[in-house]
């Protein structure tokens, strides 16, 4: 498929392969590459030379050996593990996603492997402890949504990392066993630049966290837990003056060495800082401090911090360049007009529940018509509510129509528009018509077939969808499996769809990376069909302990060129 | 299926139109004795598609009048976790005294920064530096050197582990690590 020596004035000579491989090098995008790939053989092959690094979005669909084989010079991975709803207790424990069989493929293939960033993956401390001895170049650990280690994990990180940049422990499931970790840092580390141990639960030696920032020069993403104090995080502050990102702790306490107006001078001095977080339990008395902070900040993380629409309007005032904010339900409706008023630049908003359970209180519908009306380049919401109606929804469309993703949960199952007592079809119809962009939506509230029936007519570029007690019928999934061509994954519990739904998606299902159905009308006959079908699925059904036999109560399907698992458990059946 | 402690919880949705299948009934099994048959709160193996409130609701908590179902609405642990023991705590933190048989001094720890037991035990045996072994509901730690106990609000020494986790943290009163032979007793059924 070369070109080169032919006389053709129609084909392009080929180019000196020192000048591709060199030139695919300075290429970073993996769209970019992947397109490269296929141009020719040659090409192919300057690429996969030169791919520094690899993302592999679910670690079942390829093994590490053909990673290794096609990609000789990875530098950095990321791998995703469980399915996204393991987050929320549908999956059991000891699924998979273990990460040393990769670990142990790495070893020989990548022995200069540089970055390494999990999500939803298991980690034991004797993982992190081979990782830490075996990888000498190795500089930043990312862990979010994992589970299986402890603090004894992260003191191998500490110890033997001698050229650590970057630790990043971001919500997983890590035991916290004390021992003070921290101290493991030998005091010659210097190169830190990301430090996040918000995690984790137990006092970290303040002595040992102070030096450590004192003689980290480089520092510039700093995430404090619960246990360190006002006053301590004053003086980190003062320590690290050019921090971009801080996470505060809980922001709570009485100020015993200092007063408000030296944790202000010491904010003050944080001229580069974009973002911030923590707030756990915040003294409402100190947050003055942070207004020197505020008019620079992009992101806001206030969605562990019980503060009503008073509060958050206060800080917000100060805070015009915000695009990302999260949030929790406490502000209500009143704080979301705050939010509308004071935000124009908003993009991201995401408001998280305080109290599910409580139907009193939490946000509605006006709320977040209020920030449509005052953020037009709203495009990314997380909303989390009591009740809705369609009415606000198709108004938030018309003043966002740039959603690339709508995330809204009605946290009461099959709840009707509140108002009309109508199903919410035309809230999510309106979403697809307009929003033409969109390529991440989640669905709740009561819906029939006419919301999947919009969502196949109109969401072509869809590409995650989130589904819940939804639906009247196999039509339902019938209409997104063969509406949108770009679908990906594909999350649906509780619904009434089965097996012709699933079998109606035939083509679609390759194309997509996963699909995962729980609680659904599902049998083993056809799973075990879809499976017969198409082999380059994994088809995979979670037993339950007691249950119908004949029916699949949880399925996970997902394209693969590693066959099927070999590290399945006992309750892990591959059809 | 004990459901004389008043708690109406629903197997059902609310507002469920479509009847499919048969509720799993395993959930119920661990809610009846107020005991599980793991010491790890987030074992989701034996639990239904369906509700499980004996997960959900804390044991001794408010009625679960509604019903609650596993993995709803879709908030991550992490989050329902740093949320929910904001509410139960107090300025302080929940210590307890653990002494050890043998040990010359007494440690103290703050049961809310664990999330359930398994993460309390790998503690204490990084602490003390022992192991405790692995927890049956029948056989308590049977096998093991030693067995973690404690003494509950009315003033009886328990096995740690038999109660919910929640359960566990409001009426651990203190802790002792006793030698394996000398909790024998304390492993049968209450």
């Amino acid at each position: 498929m070369t070109d080169s020596g032919s006389t053709d004035p129609t084909r392009i000579p080929s180019l000196p392969e020192v000048f591709l491989k060199r030139t695919f090098s300075l290429i970073n995008s993996t769209s970019d590459r992947n397109s490269l790939s296929l141009v020719c053989k040659d090409w192919y092959n300057y690429e996969r030379l030169t791919r520094r690094h690899v993302s592999i979005r679910n670690c079942y669909a390829v093994t590490p050996e053909i990673v290794a084989a096609r990609f000789p010079a990875i530098r950095s991975v990321s791998l995703k593990g469980k399915p996204r709803f393991s987050d929320f207790n549908l999956v059991p424990e000891d699924w998979g996603a273990d990460i040393q069989p990769w670990l142990s493929v790495f070893v020989t293939a990548y022995p200069l492997l540089e970055e390494l960033r999990l999500k939803r993956m298991s980690v034991c401390d004797d993982s992190l402890e081979f990782l830490a001895m075996n990888f000498d170049a190795f500089k930043a650990l990312s862990m979010l949504s994992c589970d299986g280690f402890s603090t004894i994990g992260l003191e191998a990180i500490a110890t033997h990392c001698k050229n650590l940049t970057e630790l990043d422990i971001q919500e997983n499931g890590v035991a916290d066993v004390g021992g003070d970790w921290l101290s493991f840092f030998p005091e010659n580390l210097t190169s830190l630049e990301v430090l996040n141990f918000a995690n984790l639960g137990n006092e970290v030696s303040f002595d040992v966290l102070e030096s450590l920032v004192s003689r980290s020069k480089s520092l510039r993403v700093l995430k404090v837990n619960q246990k360190v104090s006002l006053d301590q995080l004053r003086k980190l502050l003062v320590l690290a003056p050019q921090l971009t990102e801080l996470g505060t702790g809980t922001f709570s306490g009485d100020l015993v060495s200092s007063s408000v107006n030296e944790l202000e001078s010491a904010f003050s001095k944080c001229g580069n800082l974009q973002t911030l977080s923590g707030f756990w339990d915040p003294s409402l008395l100190y947050i003055p401090a942070l207004y020197p902070v505020c008019g620079g900040l992009t992101f806001l993380n206030l969605s562990y911090s019980v503060l009503g629409a008073d509060e958050l309007e206060q800080i917000l005032t100060h805070c015009k360049l915000l695009t990302r904010l999260w949030v929790l339900d406490t502000v209500g409706d009143k704080g979301l007009e705050a939010v509308g008023s004071h935000c124009p630049l908003l993009e991201e908003l995401r408001v998280y529940p305080d109290d599910p359970l409580d139907q009193q209180s939490g946000v509605s519908e006006s709320g977040l018509v209020a920030v449509s009306n005052g953020c037009p380049k709203l495009h990314y919401i997380l909303y989390f509510c009591q009740r809705m109606t369609n009415a606000a929804i198709v108004a938030v469309a018309q003043n966002c129509p740039n959603f690339t993703h709508f995330r809204l949960c009605i946290m009461k199952p099959h709840e009707p528009d509140y108002l009309t007592n109508e199903p919410m079809d035309e809230a999510f119809g309106a979403i697809v018509k307009t929003c033409v962009n969109l390529q991440r939506l989640s669905v709740s509230g009561l819906l029939t077939d006419l919301a999947f029936e919009y969502i196949g007519k109109y969401a072509k570029n869809l590409e995650t969808l989130s589904v819940a007690f939804a639906g009247n019928s196999d039509a339902g999934m019938e209409y997104v499996m063969r509406g949108c061509p770009k679908l990906k994954r594909l999350e649906i519990r509780d619904c009434p769809f089965g097996d012709s739904a699933l079998l109606s998606g035939l083509s679609q299902c390759e194309s997509m990376r996963s699909l995962w159905m729980s609680a659904c009308n599902l049998t083993m006959n056809g799973c075990k069909k879809l499976a017969q079908e198409k082999a380059m699925l994994n088809v995979e059904v979670i037993k339950d302990e007691d249950g119908d036999d004949s029916l699949a109560n949880k399925v996970y399907v997902y394209r693969t060129v590693a066959g099927p698992r070999k590290d399945a458990p006992p309750f892990v059946v591959t059809l | 299926m004990n459901m004389e402690d008043g708690l109406s919880l629903t197997l059902g949705l609310p507002g469920r139109a479509e009847s499919d299948k048969e509720p799993n009934m395993s959930c119920f099994k661990n809610s009846n004795n107020n005991k599980r048959s793991q010491p790890e709160t987030n074992d989701a193996r034996s639990e239904s598609n369906g509700s499980s409130a004996a997960k959900e609701a804390g044991m001794d908590s408010a009625p679960a009048a509604k019903s609650q179902v596993v993995g709803w609405p879709p908030v991550r642990n992490y989050r329902k976790n740093n949320v929910q023991a904001k509410k139960t705590e107090s300025e302080s933190g929940m210590y307890v005294k653990v002494s050890m048989d043998g040990a010359p001094y007494l440690r103290k720890i703050d049961l809310k920064v664990y999330k359930g037991y398994s993460e309390l035990l790998k503690a204490l045996e990084n602490m003390f530096k022992l192991t405790i072994g692995v927890y049956s509901e029948r056989d308590g730690y049977k096998g093991s050197e030693y067995a973690p106990t404690y003494e509950d609000k009315d003033g009886d020494w328990m096995l740690v582990g038999d109660v919910p986790w929640e359960m566990f943290m409001v009426s651990c009163k203190r802790m002792r690590i006793m030698k394996g032979s000398e909790a024998k007793g304390l492993g049968c059924n209450v």
